[in-house]
């Protein structure tokens, strides 16, 4: 099948690759693009380990094709942390043992910070509900619904809320 | 080896970040799938539709003509002659004359893309004669039923039984009819629970490179990467060192990649191409064709006098594992009584094949059913009786030295205090609200031991590193450096913890049995004091003295007192950094196979509100306690405590394989087969209890499997409450619970 030539932005780089119509963004993220941090749980849309944003918009990028990234702004958990700083959630994470085997950590943390975006002041019930798309086996969600309300906690009293 | 008493620990104990922490916060951390070759071509398995079939004829030739198509491999390109458990290991990873389960691989395809592999797969054509299945573990055993394989069943199995009867087991002691003739009530109860999945959300992935001349090179996500290496070595007729197996970050395990399913045939794809194949299971692959756990159809009998003693105790346990012995019907009957002292006991099991995938470890295998049949059948007891669940729990309960009902006798155990402490926590005693239960429920794993190798160097700074064989499932990395900074006196920050491969130590069993802190910890501990009498050794050299005269404290050698001479201390990072000019590197290894093991119990309290127009359950609070021995980073113990009841809820509530009538699995993705996410389960509270192992230097016993066992019977027992019926059949999805509200029975 042809493949289609796409131009699209990724954590503000510009990137382009050759992509089959019928693969995913998370395809062509991880086997194309060489950012393999977004993971693929299901490929249904059911476990949100590929979480990306798009726009700006989070979705699952294995439910997104690749060549719908055209034109697009593409910010995946590579995009996080500023160089060697880390994003006060990706701290809040590891300080509070918020992740065992940490295959699912990426997408919490790119749905966490879609989340605190839109809302900076969540209910632990808001957040149980905004993460129900994104599955943990290993914690029981405890410390990582933990580590979400302390770290939102934290950048409202540091009132950074324009750059969560 | 004996316990330190060591009173005060300064790093044992505390909660510092994990040292893989960073890699996996920012998806730098490489799983099975994040794995690339030059070269690499992409593998997809083509798996049978049917439930049982007679495989005919497999005509590949048309995909193998496709372009991009660069092999194909069925059963023929595996090792012959094999018997015991390879050749049922070959047989589920791919089949032979027959496929025995939805989902059962049947060919494989190497090709220079996935979408290539998977177009390739469409091309095969497979010849089948379906043949009648049965999937339920009653049905198997029934006169009539399909038999899965002639002549599977062991030695155990008494003459008369269902050849899907593959092996048997009985035992028990004392007089049981005296016992229930002296109870004041006996309850004799059915129970049912469906298979479940351990549902890691990492899908087996691995990347194989295999020479025509047998050696070769295996990254895989697995818990125990010398495991892969004997299997797979068995399957393709490799010699175990000429296969080096990397173990990849791994991404849930639960029991589940202690086996091989798509491993060897990414090995034979790659030896047949030539070249490196990268092999990634779908989710549907992963429920249909990895290892979920047994299923069990179970009968318990207790007695109970009416102020709370225990009198007699019978149980029967049918387990299917899939179409291969192995349900692990033996762990069920072992420890179903292992909370309770009891002089009239008895036990019998069944492991019966079905038409099913084989099933694989899950997290206690085999304890959670046994326990929710037992502490269903307890809790029913107290009901009838009006006594306390937790103060009857205590009058019987097994401590040091009672004889345990599969024979033992204990050694120092924590189930006393566990309930003590449930039985004070504010839990236990909180209001309940309308139509909310309470459940309580204990459980048991005696944890393991198994081969294990750790090597530890000096480095010239003084650092330390310390390479294990026991991937880091859920944090093991932080408490292997905490308790070498313990060992040598340095600080956490000075150890760095990797994963080696096989080529690296000798044997180690994977993190399974909740040994990884346990059996690689103790061997850090040996290696590091191996390495700290060297160390003492090049300061007694330097000192002139002899080195029993030399003490090492605190990350230091000193003069043992004023007789030994007066010398300024040496630091580690003074020794390290002479150590090339004072005899060479400075290393300590330890290989063993440790069995002072110790056992851990857990109590847990769960309260639940059931809808009674809907019958939907919601977990409104839980706790968790559970004997940790010694806590090494409490963090990651609370967090195995919360990710077991979590996974108990699933399985109690939500979880299910759902077979149709056809055999086939019917809820093969995420959407359908439902663990539970963040807005099903309230914070899970945990307390961590501690009555030290004396089995391993600081007392760790291992915490990742008991923690499964409990909420199985505590949330039924919760519904039970809430609900007035006793609900004998998992899981409680609100159909079945609706159906027991309106007096329609438990089906």
């Amino acid at each position: 099948m042809t493949r289609i030539h796409v131009n699209t932005t990724v954590n503000g780089d510009k990137v382009d690759f050759l992509a089959d119509p019928r693969e995913t963004l998370l395809d062509c993220l991880r086997d194309k693009v060489g950012m393999t941090g977004a993971k693929e749980g299901c490929g249904t849309g059911d476990c949100g380990a590929c979480s990306v944003t798009l726009d700006g918009r989070l979705v699952c990028s294995c439910l997104v094709l690749g060549v719908e990234a055209e034109g697009k702004q593409v910010e995946t958990i590579e995009g996080m942390a500023n160089g060697g700083e880390l994003h006060p959630l990706q701290q809040k994470f590891i300080e509070y043992a918020a992740l065992q085997c940490g295959i699912c950590t990426p997408g919490i943390l790119v749905a966490t910070q879609a989340l605190l975006k839109k809302n900076p002041d969540p209910t632990e019930e808001e957040v149980r509900y905004w993460l129900a798309g994104n599955l943990c086996r290993c914690t029981g969600y405890d410390k990582i619904i933990r580590a979400v309300m302390d770290t939102a906690k934290d950048l409202r009293a540091e009132k950074v809320g324009g750059d969560v | 080896m004996a316990l330190d008493n060591k009173s005060e620990f300064k790093y044992i104990g505390t909660r510092p970040n994990r040292p893989d922490g960073l890699d996996k916060v920012t998806g730098r951390a490489r799983y099975g799938a994040d794995a690339y070759a030059p070269g690499m071509l992409h593998g997809a398995v083509l798996r049978s539709p049917h439930a049982h079939a007679k495989i005919l004829n497999i005509d590949a030739s048309k995909a193998l003509a496709m372009e991009g198509v660069k092999a194909i491999v069925t059963r023929n390109d595996f090792a012959k002659g094999l018997e015991g458990d390879d050749w049922d290991l070959l047989e589920n990873t791919i089949a032979g004359e027959k496929t025995l389960y939805d989902g059962h691989a049947v060919a494989g395809i190497a090709a220079t893309s996935v979408l290539v592999a998977k177009d390739a797969l469409k091309l095969i054509e497979v010849e089948y004669e379906v043949i009648p299945h049965v999937t339920d573990v009653d049905a198997a055993m029934a006169d009539g039923a399909p038999v899965i394989r002639e002549g599977a069943a062991d030695h155990s199995v008494p003459e008369g039984l269902h050849p899907n009867v593959v092996r048997y087991t009985e035992f028990g002691r004392g007089d049981l009819d005296a016992g229930f003739a002296a109870a004041d009530m006996v309850v004799d109860r059915s129970f049912k629970t469906e298979a479940v999945h351990q549902g890691y959300i990492e899908p087996h992935a691995c990347l194989a490179d295999l020479g025509a001349d047998g050696r070769g090179e295996l990254w895989c996500c697995t818990q125990g990467h010398w495991f892969v290496r004997r299997m797979c070595s068995a399957l393709l007729g490799l010699e175990t060192t000429q296969l080096r197996v990397t173990a990849s970050e791994i991404g849930g395990g639960f029991g589940g990649k202690t086996t091989v399913f798509i491993d060897p045939i990414a090995l034979a794809l790659s030896r047949k191409a030539g070249k490196p194949v990268k092999l990634v299971m779908s989710r549907s692959e992963v429920l249909k064709a990895s290892g979920p756990t047994a299923s069990a159809s179970m009968d318990v009998k207790m007695g109970m006098t009416k102020d709370g003693k225990l009198t007699a105790a019978t149980a029967s346990f049918r387990m299917q594992g899939g179409a291969f012995p192995g349900a692990p019907m033996d762990m069920t009957t072992m420890l179903a009584f292992s909370c309770y002292a009891l002089d009239n006991v008895h036990h019998e099991g069944f492991d019966v094949m079905t038409n099913r995938p084989k099933q694989a470890a899950y997290r206690a295998p085999g304890a959670p059913m046994g326990a929710f049949a037992v502490e269903s059948v307890m809790d029913e007891l107290c009901e009838g009786l009006g006594l306390d669940p937790i103060e009857t729990r205590l009058k019987n309960a097994v401590k040091e030295g009672t004889k345990s009902a599969f024979g033992p006798r204990y050694k120092a155990i924590g189930l006393i205090e566990t309930l003590e402490a449930a039985r004070d926590h504010p839990h236990y005693s909180a209001p309940l609200a309308e139509n909310t239960g309470r459940g309580v429920a204990s459980g048991y794993w005696m944890n393991w031991g198994g081969e294990t190798s750790v090597s530890l160097a000096i480095g010239e700074d003084g650092a330390v590193q310390v390479g294990v064989g026991t991937p880091d499932i859920g944090g093991s990395r932080a408490s292997m450096a905490l308790m070498a900074a313990e060992a040598i006196g340095i600080p956490y920050e000075n150890v760095r913890v990797n994963v080696l491969d096989t080529a690296a130590l000798g044997t180690n069993e994977p993190s399974h049995g909740s040994r990884a802190t346990y059996a690689s910890g103790l061997a850090t501990i040996e290696a590091a004091r191996e390495a700290i009498g060297k160390l003492c050794q090049r300061a007694a050299d330097k000192w002139g003295i002899d080195a029993e005269a030399v003490e090492w404290k605190d990350g230091a050698a000193y003069p043992s007192g004023p007789n030994a001479g007066d010398f300024e201390p040496l630091s580690i990072a003074d020794i390290a950094g002479e150590m090339g000019s004072t005899g060479g590197p400075i290393t300590g290894h330890h290989d063993a196979s440790p069995t002072g093991f110790g056992g851990s119990f857990g109590t847990h309290i769960v309260d639940v509100h059931v809808d009674p127009d809907t019958g939907r359950s919601t977990v409104k609070r839980y706790t968790v306690i559970q004997d940790a021995g010694k806590a090494i980073h409490p963090s990651y113990v609370e967090g195995q405590f919360q990710g077991g009841a979590a996974q108990g809820i699933g399985w109690a509530l939500n979880e299910e394989y759902v077979y149709g009538e056809d055999g086939r699995l019917q809820n093969d993705v995420f959407l359908d087969y439902r663990i539970p996410v963040a807005s099903d389960l309230p914070m899970i509270d945990t307390v961590i209890v501690e009555v030290p192992n004396p089995g391993h230097p600081y007392g760790v016993r291992g915490v990742g499997e008991t923690g499964i066992t409990p909420p199985l019977p505590a949330v039924a027992n919760a519904i039970s409450h809430a609900t007035g019926h006793r609900m004998t059949r998992l899981p409680m999805s609100p159909p079945r619970v609706l159906r027991a509200i309106q007096g329609k029975g438990i089906s």
